[in-house]
């Protein structure tokens, strides 16, 4: 199991993940964390904390969880190769709205991320709102998970994957008169 | 009404098959119940004391003899030949398989019927005034809007993970049937001094553990901006709303925390972004969804005798008329109400053969088309008034003409602790005991209107709240007792009812309901309804009376054991 490579969904496919999510560890702090080597997606208040010496990497990654203020990402949004939301668990859908700001509202077109209590049956919904790769829970198949990506073919209502509504898409009819 | 087309059709059933597959992976243990109960939620499903449940959405309470012929047939084979209709005009089963509810999913799509996002954590139902198209003080038809937001909010992706259940009311007349002000979001037309189309918006009123009337966000939203504006407070729900205790979930909680003013600002923020964009609703659509709630050939009424009452000679006909027929816009029509509020029957309950003989009425007499109405009645909306006698005799052999709508007998009742798990205390026998009481039925149209509004526990089902007279079901260890408020009142002049003292027991609830009427008939001055005399006294004189003597427990209490058998 210990060589298996870590594998993520990208793009509808499964994936080499060559990021590593660093997430703090009792006892440790935000300023002082060592940061390794490589691709590294940090927590939002490690970016802050140490921000100087990380806009100097070539490949820079940050997670948010649902409830952070992404406005603080500032002009650093657009240098972001990879930015990752943090669902603590599937049902807190804030998530969500902060996927489609970082999307619609800023415009940032780099990877986004579902990391956490991600699931097959969200999966669907989560890349309507913005999220382009998931790593799914690791107890779970991530091809099984990729499953959810398309349990439906058709849209009513606009979000980032797709801008217009149903009804400026497609013909529909009225009632016969 | 609205009818699918082929993406309506794709979508409802490519949500069978991702259910269906949901409900096969929980029965190998794929998935957790935990992972599993948010999604049949929002399919309608719940586990309740002794089965599960299934709630099937009729939007807007509109629903074809077609549509209602599907639900008969639901009740005879998955379930136990009944099915409850609800405040929120849906229909609910209480004895359901869980492997057999993709079969009955699949079976509704067949006739453009679904249980999308009937519960869990997610815009609910859209539901609208029961005589949308016909009521008289109609100033827009609010159906078109209320089907274009239930397309929209269907499947959202962003929003099927809200901090806590969400749901939208339309009202299109000058009296708001829609209970607008206790719903997250309600919107009530309006046409302004250029003509235009709006709403006025309404957004974190709510019943439940704590009832708060909504506030006024909106003065005048028009048309097009219905979708994004919502969107846009929903948005600022989904960000803010509390998500660490499940009582303070609610959007009007956020409202209260922030204040309005702080809310309306963070809306406005977001609907920056939206406003005037590709979401904005236009008159091409707006205008295809019209012409499916487009008004049927009316027969001129110039030979219609109208309902006579002396050719009957029939009192309990003309009570009938009084109590249930209600004006139509187009002269020569009525409204009929089909009351699921007969004495001995749990409220908003209509047996399979009911409904079979319901939906033929509806193609006989109504255009094939029938309404839900939030007090948990069934109308037939188009009846020609030379047809109010033939309705009513035909409908006297199913049980189904009680002449008590809007009377002491009418009451709104959740299904309570027979069958709900949220429940504390039981419902359904209290409105059966108090039906009892007053089954005489001068005695009733002497009291004339009043509410009764009964909920098992504090989740509000049965809009206690807003009754005239309130009853709550709750647990004083591990007994059931019942608080009463007096004084609420829902439509134009929304007000929450006031707890009158401490609680009863469930022997004592026809008697409290006896005194509380007696005061109100002691003091009453001419045509002054019960609330109106409440308002006028407040609650002391009804509070000292009840409280005066005391009121015997062990009673004389006929036990009513609520039962799928019971109902034959």
């Amino acid at each position: 199991m210990a060589d298996l490579k870590p594998t993520l969904i990208k793009n509808k496919a499964v994936v080499a993940d060559d990021w590593t999510v660093l997430r703090l560890q009792a006892g440790e702090a935000a300023h002082n964390v060592k940061v390794g080597d490589g691709k590294i997606i940090v927590p939002l208040n490690v970016w802050h904390a140490q921000r100087a010496e990380l806009r100097q990497r070539a490949q820079r990654g940050v997670w948010l969880a649902g409830h952070e203020p992404f406005e603080d990402l500032g002009s650093d949004l657009a240098h972001f190769a990879v930015i990752a939301v943090d669902f603590p668990i599937f049902t807190d859908g804030r998530g969500y709205s902060l996927a489609y700001n970082l999307r619609v509202r800023l415009g940032y077109c780099g990877e986004l991320r579902a990391i956490g209590d991600v699931l097959r049956d969200q999966m669907f919904y989560l890349q309507r709102v913005g999220f382009d790769a998931f790593t799914p829970r690791p107890d779970r198949d991530i091809h099984d998970a990729l499953k959810g990506l398309s349990d439906f073919s058709e849209r009513y209502q606009p979000s980032w994957d797709e801008p217009l509504p149903l009804s400026q898409r497609v013909p529909r009819k009225g009632a016969k008169a | 009404m609205y009818r699918y087309d082929q993406y309506d059709h794709q979508l409802v059933r490519e949500r069978v098959v991702q259910f269906r597959d949901q409900v096969r992976r929980r029965l190998n243990n794929e998935l957790a119940e935990e992972e599993f109960r948010p999604l049949r939620l929002q399919n309608g499903l719940y586990l309740q004391r002794h089965a599960y449940m299934l709630r099937v959405a009729v939007p807007y309470g509109l629903l074809s003899s077609t549509q209602l012929r599907m639900f008969a047939h639901i009740a005879r084979k998955y379930d136990r030949g009944v099915g409850h209709f609800t405040t929120r005009q849906n229909i609910q089963y209480n004895w359901i398989k869980l492997e057999e509810a993709p079969d009955i999913l699949a079976e509704l799509a067949t006739v453009e019927m679904h249980a999308i996002q009937t519960s869990g954590n997610c815009i609910r139902n859209i539901t609208c005034d029961e005589y949308a198209g016909v009521a008289a003080d109609e100033i827009v038809d609010p159906r078109p809007y209320a089907e274009i937001l239930r397309q929209w909010s269907s499947f959202h992706p962003e929003f099927a993970y809200l901090p806590r259940k969400f749901k939208i009311a339309i009202n299109g007349a000058t009296t708001d049937r829609a209970a607008t002000a206790v719903h997250d979001i309600g919107l009530n037309a309006r046409i302004d001094a250029e003509g235009r189309v709006g709403f006025r918006v309404l957004v974190g009123g709510g019943m439940g553990r704590t009832p708060i009337i909504g506030s006024v966000i909106r003065e005048f939203l028009p048309w097009p901006h219905m979708l994004t504006y919502i969107e846009a407070i929903i948005r600022v729900y989904n960000q803010f709303g509390r998500r660490d205790n499940i009582y303070k979930a609610r959007i009007k909680i956020l409202v209260k925390a922030i204040g309005i003013e702080e809310f309306t600002r963070r809306v406005e923020a977001e609907w920056a972004d939206l406003k005037d964009g590709p979401g904005t609703l236009n008159v091409a659509e707006r205008n295809r969804v019209t012409t499916f709630f487009t008004a049927p050939t009316y027969t001129p009424a110039s030979n219609d005798p109208g309902p006579n009452v002396q050719r009957t000679g029939a009192p309990a006909f003309s009570h009938w008329l009084k109590r249930n027929v209600k004006p139509h816009r187009v002269p020569g029509y009525a409204a009929v109400v089909l009351s699921l509020k007969k004495p001995g029957v749990p409220p908003g309950d209509a047996t399979a053969a009911q409904m079979d003989f319901i939906a033929d009425l509806a193609d006989q007499f109504s255009c094939g088309e029938l309404r839900v109405t939030h007090e948990q009645n069934l109308v037939l909306a188009e009846v020609r008034q030379a047809d109010l006698l033939a309705v009513w005799q035909a409908a006297k052999m199913h049980g189904l003409v009680t002449p008590n709508i809007g009377l002491l007998t009418d009451i709104i009742c959740c299904p309570g602790g027979d069958f709900c798990s949220l429940a504390n205390a039981k419902s359904i026998p209290i409105a059966l005991d108090i039906t009892e009481r007053f089954d005489n039925l001068d005695f009733l149209h002497d009291i004339g209107e009043i509410e009764i509004n009964m909920s098992g526990c504090v989740n509000a089902c049965g809009h206690h709240h807003v009754g005239n007279i309130g009853i709550l079901g709750v647990d004083k260890n591990g007994e059931e007792w019942y608080q009463v408020s007096i004084g609420g009142a829902q439509g134009n002049d929304t007000r929450l009812g006031k707890v009158i003292g401490p609680s009863f027991a469930a022997a004592q609830m026809p008697e409290v309901v006896a005194r509380l009427i007696h005061v109100y008939l002691h003091e009453r001055i001419e045509n002054e309804r019960f609330i109106d005399t409440v308002q006028r006294l407040g609650v002391n004189p009804f509070k000292e009376f009840v409280y005066a003597t005391p009121i015997n427990t062990e009673a004389s209490v006929i036990q009513h054991h609520v039962e799928a058998r019971a109902y034959g």
